[in-house]
C-alpha cells in the first residue's frame, strides 16, 4: 500500500483535529467572556458546597487541615470528572446530538485517538477551573499557598501523568458508552461521582468502611490525588496521609504502574465493546425517550 | 414492512390531549426498562456519590440528621436533573433530532406533549429517588423522625407539580436557544444545588439566599419534607412548612399558566423566525 498513510501520522492527525473540533464545540456557543464566567461559575459551586457544608458543621474553621485536605481534593478531582467523563461524551455527542459517529467510522481516522484529543479542550478548561477554584481557597478560605516550598517537578509530573491515566479510563468508559446504546447519557458522571467516593478526593479512605477500603486503594486516583496534595501542602498530606508506608518516590512508581496497567485495560476493553457495538449494529443506534 | 392501518376515527379535545399525553409518556416508561442497567448507573452509582457526602459529615463528625439530609437532597436531585435534562432541554433536543417540526404538525397539542414527557419523567424518576431513599436509608441507618405524613405527601406532590411546572414552563422559553440550550442546563446544576441547599438545610445561608433559591421549588419542598422527616428538621427549617405549603401551591399554580401561555407565544415566535427545524449543531 504506497499511498496508505503511516499510522503515527494518522493518530495525531486523529488527535489534533479532534482537539481542535472539541474547543470548537466546547468554547464557540457564546462570546469569550460568558464562556470564560461559565467555565468558572459550575465548578466553583461545587467546590461552594463543601465549603458551606464544612462551614455549617466546623462553626467556619477554614485554617484546618482537614479542610485545605477536603478542599485541594474536590479542585483536583474537576479532572477526573471533566477529562474521564470529556473523552467518553464523544461519544454520546456524536452519536445522538451530532449523529455523525457514523461518519467518523468509515472517515480514515483512529476513532481511538479521536476520542482522546476530543477530551483535550476539557483539559484546558479544567485547569483554568482548578486555578480559579484554587485562587479563591487561598484569597478567601485559609487554604495554605506558599510556590516557594511546593515541589514542582513531583507535581507537574503527578498531574501530567494523571491527566492520562484519566484519558486512559476515559477511553474505557466511551467503549462501554458505545456498547450500552440505550441509557449511555448518564453513564460518565454516574462513574465519576461513584468514584468520588473512593478516592480518598474529600476524605480519607480511611474513613471509609473497612470493606470498602481495598476498592480505594486499587484505584490510581487515589495515588495520585495523594500525590498532588503531597506536592503543593505537604503538611497537610502528612496530616492526614493516605499511604503513610510510601515515600513520593514509591508512589509516583506506583501510579506510572497503575497508569500502564490500565492504559492496557482501556485499549483492550475498547477494543472488545468497539467491535461488539459494531456486530450488535449500533454505531449509529439513537433513543428519543 | 408492514403498513399501519388507517386512521378510522377522528379523536379530538380532551380524548385527544390524554392520548397525546399516554403516547408521549409511554417511550420513557417502557424505554427504561428495555435497558434494565438504569438500576445500576442510575440509582446505584448515584447512591455512591451520595456517600461520598455522607462520609464527609461523618469525617468532620457532623450530627447524624445531617446524613439523613443528604439523602433526602440525593433522591430530590434526581428529580432535578430530570426537569432540567428531559424536560427543560428536551424542545431543543427534539428540535436537533427533528422531531419537534412532527410535533407541531400532528394533531396533539404541545402541552399535552410536554406533560406527557413530564408524566413519564416522573413516573422513572419516582422509581430512581426511592431507589437511592431505600438504599441510602439501610445502608447509613437513617432515622426518620415523620411529624405529619400526610403534610408530607402534600408538600411532596406540590414540589413536584411546581418543578415539573416549572420544567414545562422552561421548556418553551429553550424552543429559542441553540446550542447555548445544552450549555444553560449545565449550568443549572451545581449552582442549583447549591442555592437550594441540596445537602445542608438553607437555614445556613443569609436570608437573600433561599428567597432567591425558592424560584426553584427543590428549595422550599426539600427544607419542609426534612422539617417533617428528622428530629432537628423544625430546629434546622428556614421557614414554618405552612408557609412552604402555600408558597410550592402559588409556584404550582404560576408556573402550570405561565407554561401554557408561554408555549403558545414561543411558539408563534418560533414559527414565525423559523427557528423550528433550525439546527445549528
Amino acid at each position: 500500500m504506497e499511498n496508505s498513510t503511516p499510522v503515527m501520522q494518522k493518530n495525531w492527525r486523529s488527535f489534533r483535529m479532534a482537539a481542535w473540533l472539541g474547543w470548537k464545540i466546547e468554547s464557540n456557543w457564546t462570546d469569550p467572556f460568558l464562556f470564560a464566567i461559565y467555565s468558572i461559575v459550575k465548578p466553583l459551586a461545587a467546590a461552594m458546597i463543601l465549603v458551606v457544608m464544612y462551614g455549617v458543621i466546623s462553626r467556619n474553621q477554614f485554617d484546618s487541615p482537614v479542610f485545605a485536605y477536603l478542599f485541594i481534593g474536590n479542585a483536583f478531582y474537576q479532572y477526573v470528572s471533566n477529562v474521564m467523563v470529556g473523552v467518553s461524551w464523544a461519544i454520546v455527542d456524536d452519536r445522538e446530538h451530532y449523529r455523525t459517529l457514523k461518519y467518523l467510522y468509515v472517515s480514515p481516522i483512529s476513532i481511538p485517538f479521536y476520542l482522546l484529543g476530543r477530551g483535550v479542550a476539557r483539559v484546558l478548561i479544567t485547569t483554568f477551573s482548578v486555578v480559579v477554584i484554587l485562587a479563591v481557597g487561598v484569597a478567601f478560605l485559609h487554604i495554605p499557598f506558599n510556590p516557594a516550598v511546593i515541589d514542582w517537578p513531583l507535581f507537574i509530573t503527578s498531574l501530567l501523568i494523571g491527566i492520562l491515566m484519566l484519558a486512559m479510563l476515559g477511553l474505557l468508559l466511551a467503549g462501554f458508552t458505545l456498547r450500552m446504546a440505550q441509557y449511555s447519557f448518564n453513564i460518565g458522571d454516574s462513574v465519576a461521582g461513584a468514584l468520588y467516593l473512593f478516592s480518598g478526593a474529600i476524605f480519607p479512605i480511611s474513613v471509609l468502611p473497612a470493606f470498602l477500603r481495598p476498592l480505594g486503594y486499587i484505584m490510581p486516583i487515589s495515588y495520585w490525588l495523594e500525590l498532588i496534595r503531597r506536592a503543593m501542602v505537604g503538611g497537610v498530606a502528612a496530616d492526614f496521609p493516605m499511604f503513610p508506608g510510601f515515600s513520593n518516590l514509591q508512589l509516583l512508581l506506583i501510579l506510572i504502574g497503575m497508569t500502564i496497567i490500565f492504559g492496557f485495560i482501556s485499549v483492550w476493553g475498547w477494543k472488545k465493546f468497539d467491535w461488539q457495538a459494531r456486530e450488535r449494529g449500533l454505531i449509529d443506534q439513537t433513543n428519543n425517550y | 414492512m408492514p403498513m399501519l392501518p388507517p386512521v378510522s376515527k377522528r379523536h379530538t379535545g380532551w380524548r385527544l390531549f390524554l392520548m397525546t399525553v399516554f403516547g408521549r409518556s409511554y417511550p420513557r416508561v417502557i424505554g427504561a426498562q428495555r435497558e434494565t442497567s438504569w438500576v445500576f448507573f442510575d440509582t446505584f452509582l448515584p447512591m455512591l456519590s451520595v456517600a461520598a457526602y455522607v462520609f464527609v459529615y461523618r469525617a468532620i463528625k457532623a450530627p447524624e440528621d445531617y446524613v439523613g439530609f443528604v439523602v433526602v437532597g440525593g433522591a430530590m436531585m434526581a428529580f432535578w436533573m430530570n426537569v432540567l435534562w428531559s424536560m427543560s432541554s428536551q424542545l431543543y433536543w427534539e428540535k436537533e433530532t427533528g422531531n419537534l417540526a412532527l410535533y407541531i404538525i400532528s394533531p396533539g397539542s404541545m402541552m399535552a406533549i410536554l406533560l406527557g414527557m413530564a408524566v413519564g419523567g416522573l413516573f422513572a424518576t419516582t422509581l430512581r429517588a426511592l431507589g437511592i431513599i431505600i438504599l441510602g436509608s439501610l445502608l447509613f441507618s437513617v432515622h426518620f423522625v415523620v411529624a405529619s405524613f400526610w403534610q408530607l405527601i402534600l408538600v411532596f406532590l406540590l414540589t413536584m407539580v411546581a418543578l415539573y411546572g416549572l420544567g414545562m414552563m422552561t421548556a418553551s422559553l429553550y424552543l429559542l436557544l441553540s446550542r447555548e440550550a445544552w450549555h444553560f442546563s449545565n449550568l443549572a446544576q451545581e449552582p442549583i444545588f447549591l442555592v437550594s441547599g441540596f445537602y445542608f438545610p438553607i437555614k445556613n445561608f443569609p436570608a437573600w439566599v433561599p428567597v432567591i433559591g425558592s424560584i426553584i421549588p427543590l428549595t422550599m419542598g426539600m427544607d419542609a419534607m426534612r422539617q417533617l422527616s428528622f428530629a432537628s428538621g423544625p430546629s434546622l427549617g428556614w421557614v414554618s412548612v405552612k408557609i412552604e405549603i402555600l408558597v410550592l401551591a402559588g409556584l404550582a399554580v404560576v408556573f402550570l399558566i405561565a407554561a401554557r401561555y408561554l408555549l403558545s407565544y414561543m411558539e408563534k415566535l418560533a414559527v414565525r423566525e423559523g427557528r423550528l427545524t433550525e439546527s445549528r449543531g
